[in-house]
């Protein structure tokens, strides 16, 4: 799915990266406020949902490949998040709406999940 | 490939606005090596889990890449507190990180076992008060593609 689709599917707002809804493709999503969970979990290509807004977001989302971050709930990103973003060419949306609607709406429009192996006891 | 090359940097305690600039820099590092994606980003977790420790916890320390032919060695040292009890800090879920570190999405008892899941061998020497050195190797023949 293209991020433009995505962008209208949760009407997002476009905090930087207008010119590449066009070109990023995204496969699946993953949503938490956990980073750790993040590096464990979410497959390259994934879209990275989340209620967190520090920069740490962004560096997450480059360490693992992911192409762009929705942040939910509203919330905007802190400055030094963005500016990173733009460094390194990565969409940030904001969704007005929580973080189950917004990922139920994805979800409905055909966004896989990111599959969590089997954990081991 | 050149046959050794190797990387260091330093990194700051408390930093949280520079966390994870060294760990970019290794895995640029390995990009333009030429070293596949799956391996770039089990080395990128790894790095990164080790270089927020390195701010968390030790008050700051060195995150060093070593790259041969045959594998990657990430060494991560310090000279802060110290694991007194190593098998505890292994354990998913387990954590001593501070309030303000958890809500910047961190010290959820994730760190170590993300560095375990991803390495090929990990050695974690650690004194009470003196300091820790973790030591992650990936081996580039061992299998394809990711190990998730």
């Amino acid at each position: 799915m293209k991020l433009k689709e995505i962008v209208s599917c949760i009407g997002a707002e476009i905090l930087y990266g207008e010119n590449l809804l066009d070109t990023v493709e995204i496969e699946n999503a993953y949503a938490s406020d956990l980073m750790s969970d993040v590096l464990a979990f979410a497959w390259p290509g994934t879209l990275l949902l989340t209620g967190l807004t520090n920069v740490q977001i962004v560096r997450t989302a480059q360490m693992m490949d992911i192409p762009a971050v929705v942040f939910v709930r509203g919330k905007r990103p802190q400055e030094e998040a963005v500016s990173l973003a733009k460094n390194v060419g990565m969409p940030l949306l904001v969704s007005s709406m929580s973080m189950y609607e917004t990922c139920g709406l994805l979800y409905k429009a055909g966004l896989s999940p990111c599959i969590i192996p089997s954990r081991e006891a | 490939m050149d046959s050794h090359y190797e990387v260091e940097f330093t990194v700051r305690g408390d930093d949280f606005l520079a966390a994870g600039e060294a760990s970019n820099q290794i895995k640029e590092t390995l990009i333009m090596l030429g070293v596949p994606s799956a391996i770039s980003r089990r080395a990128s977790v790894i790095t990164y889990e080790a270089e927020m420790n390195l701010v968390i916890h030790s008050g700051g320390g060195t995150l060093r890449a070593v790259i041969t032919p045959e594998k990657l060695t990430i060494q991560a040292t310090d000279r802060g507190p110290g694991i007194p009890d190593l098998h505890l800090a292994m354990r998913e879920g387990f954590s001593t990180a501070p309030d303000r570190v958890r809500e910047m999405g961190f010290g959820a008892g994730m760190g170590l076992p993300n560095i375990k899941r991803n390495s090929d061998n990990l050695e974690i020497e650690s004194e009470v008060g003196k300091g820790t050195t973790l030591t992650a190797t990936i081996l580039f023949h061992e299998g394809p593609g990711d190990r998730r």
